[in-house]
């Protein structure tokens, strides 16, 4: 491992440095969009909308999502998808509840039973991208519809309840407060420290390093001596971690798995991811871009609802959104290629 | 590399195969190439419902199982991923008429779609009982339903009552398009009208069902009314949404939340007072009364038009009654 990095940390470091500040910039622009969406809605209800319990709504209710869209970042900066995420998380979720309330495991080690379990699932995926060579939207495609249907089969399609006293300590992990009378859940926490996982894993280590350069040029990066295909397992297994913690923080939040949710929830992982800037076409992105992206999903949904827009509409709005953040990502990149 | 790829693809088809002959123990022993109604084989009727995930139509299909057991006619029930998916319904219509079976339950999710299909059993001689929502066609012998508008109505009576008549009311619904959502919302919002036009009742909400989405819906009416007397959830995934976010936001058992259909969760919020009541309709009645129809129908009987399958209004005082507990489901 250590002479792979020795030969290709200059390929690595001169791709990183040439989109650094573009991605800096990018950032300001969706924190810039994402202070803008909070402060018209400020406007719009000022008594309900910036409130503290409101906030931490807001902030709840990006976590499940907001924890795909890590996973999800690190694979759209190699140039792939993963479409699923959100079938991949309902299975690892009727998982943990087997682990746990079937299977009456101690609750720690079905909690990391069911991360390596959506970790395996990743790797699934890498292995199926990597080594057979499918397109990553075929293969995550066809692990969607298989994790959907192994979900139905393992739950015999009924829910899987915790027991509330005997497993009370998972369900505090997403809805509890581990700061005292602050009414602050503890799924926002693990997914701050989840972010934080990404960002160094992204911006500290040769798995971010080789994240890049695989997206930014697959086949330069296995000429330098990267042994790509076993990078791409990595990092899809990687992903697959936190589709795993994403299905402990909705199971814990509803005291069951429930294996029919699920379905969509990849669209809106990869929609934060794009919102935050991260390209479609690999080799740029940031962590940091990607929860901005998840929170201006979830400032939208909730905003439109405290104000009592029609829910039809809130579709509508959000589509727009995405449309106009993207154009004007395309915008500046255009013109910065040009200058 | 590419045999070896063929090798895993055709191992992974097997895997797959086989485990579909072991997941699914009801199909008939017909359902390969031989047809079912050959005459030494016991008659055999295939039921098309709207889904099979949520617990409800396992319900269904629960009664629809002891039914046939009873009457000695062997079921399949199947229904696709979701109710948003109506080709995918189309498909197991075709397939289902391939089998050429006695008798087609069929719970339709959009009927004009499935109006071509239909002829094509009629013109097979196939008679069609329709459950759960009615078919717009005269193909259907039968309707065996809820009415789901006198249904959502009794909720708003029981709302009325709870928040004594005055301030805000909250509606979350699972779609805006599904017969069911369209029924109860509306049956929701004309009870309310009648029963109590001074209370505000917001713009309905719709989360797909989907518990988590529903959550983070329920949490934003909550918040964003201040004078919010109760939430109607019309359906079981919206329900389980409204229950947890009402505790999380601590107003559990202050605020009045009216469900629909059963299922743990909801049964768990009524005994424990988060939940005032909800209505349940009779699902296991309804798979009876499908798989029942369809006999007597075969066997030159007449049946109804329509068979009401009821519903009911439970809560605290009479959650354990037996009548209610035969029609609820956990």
């Amino acid at each position: 491992m250590s002479t792979d990095s020795a030969t290709t940390e200059t390929v690595a470091k001169s791709v990183v440095k040439g989109s650094s500040w573009r991605e800096r910039v990018q950032q300001l622009m969706a924190l810039a969009g994402l202070v803008l969406i909070f402060i018209v809605f400020t406007v719009a209800s000022p008594q309900i909308f910036p409130s503290y319990s409101n906030v931490t709504a807001i902030l709840f209710s990006t976590t499940v999502v907001g924890l795909l869209a890590l996973g999800s970042t690190l694979v759209i900066i190699t140039g792939g998808i993963d479409l699923s995420v959100g079938t991949a998380m309902t299975l690892s979720a009727v998982m943990s509840a087997t682990f746990i309330a079937n299977w009456h495991m101690p609750v720690w080690l079905g909690i990391i039973m069911t991360i390596v379990f959506g970790g395996f699932v990743g790797l699934i995926n890498g292995f199926n991208v990597a080594i057979l060579g499918l397109p990553p939207f075929i293969a995550t495609l066809a692990m969607m519809l298989v994790a959907q249907g192994l979900a139905l089969v393992i739950s015999n399609a009924r829910p899987i309840y915790f027991d509330p006293t005997a497993h009370a300590g998972y369900i505090w992990l997403s809805t509890g407060s581990i700061i005292p009378g602050a009414k602050f859940p503890n799924a926002v926490i693990v997914l701050a420290l989840a972010a934080v996982v990404a960002f160094i894993l992204l911006n500290k280590t040769l798995l971010g390093r080789y994240d890049i350069s695989i997206g930014s040029n697959e086949e330069a990066t296995a000429l330098s001596g990267i042994n790509t295909k076993k990078w791409l397992i990595i990092i899809y297994a990687v992903a697959g971690l936190f589709v795993g913690l994403a299905a402990i923080m909705i199971s814990a939040r509803l005291g069951s798995a429930q294996p029919a949710t699920g379905s969509g929830y990849e669209l809106q992982a990869i929609a934060a991811v794009v919102i935050g800037g991260t390209s479609l076409s690999g080799g740029k992105g940031t962590i940091v871009g990607t929860i901005i992206g998840a929170l201006i999903i979830s400032v939208i949904n909730n905003g439109l609802q405290i104000i009592s827009v029609r829910q039809e509409w809130q579709n509508v709005i959000l589509g727009l959104v995405i449309l106009i953040v993207v154009f004007i990502d395309q915008l500046r990149a255009r013109r910065a290629a040009t200058t | 590399m590419r045999k070896i790829t063929i090798g895993l693809v055709a191992l992974g088809a097997a895997a797959s195969m086989a485990l579909a002959a072991c997941s699914t123990p009801a199909a008939p022993a017909a359902s390969g190439s031989a047809p079912a109604s050959s005459s030494a084989a016991k008659p055999y009727i295939a039921i098309i419902s709207k889904g099979f995930q949520h617990q409800f139509w396992q319900a269904v299909k629960k009664g629809a199982e002891q039914q046939a057991e009873k009457d000695g006619v062997t079921i399949t029930f199947d229904g696709p991923a979701t109710e948003a998916e109506v080709e995918a319904q189309m498909t197991m219509l075709t397939n289902a008429l391939a089998k050429k079976p006695a008798a087609l339950g069929f719970a339709a999710l959009d009927s004009k779609a499935a109006a071509p299909v239909l002829q094509q059993f009629a013109d097979a001689k196939i008679p069609v009982i329709a459950f759960d929502s009615g078919v717009d066609s005269d193909i259907p012998v039968t309707t065996a339903a809820t009415d789901n508008k006198a249904a959502a109505g009794e909720a708003a009576k029981h709302m009325c009552t709870l928040i004594g008549g005055a301030g805000t009311v909250g509606v979350m619904v699972h779609d805006q398009t599904s017969r069911t959502g369209i029924d109860r919302r509306d049956g929701f919002l004309d009870g309310m009208k009648t029963n109590c036009p001074n209370v505000k009742v917001l713009e309905p909400q719709y989360g797909k069902g989907d518990a988590n989405i529903s959550a983070d819906i329920a949490s934003s009416i909550i918040e964003a009314n201040k004078d919010l007397k109760g939430i109607f959830l019309a359906n079981e995934g919206t329900a389980i949404g409204g229950i947890k976010a009402a505790q999380q936001k601590g107003v559990a058992g202050k605020l009045v939340l009216i469900g629909f259909d059963s299922g743990t969760d909801q049964i768990n919020a009524i005994n424990d007072g988060t939940m005032a009541g909800a209505i349940t309709q009779n699902p296991v009645g309804i798979g009876e009364q499908v798989v029942a129809a369809a006999v007597k129908t075969l066997h030159g009987e007449t049946v109804p038009k329509v068979i009401d399958t009821g519903y009911y209004w439970y809560d605290k005082t009479n959650i354990n009654d037996a009548k209610i507990q035969a029609v609820l489901y956990k």
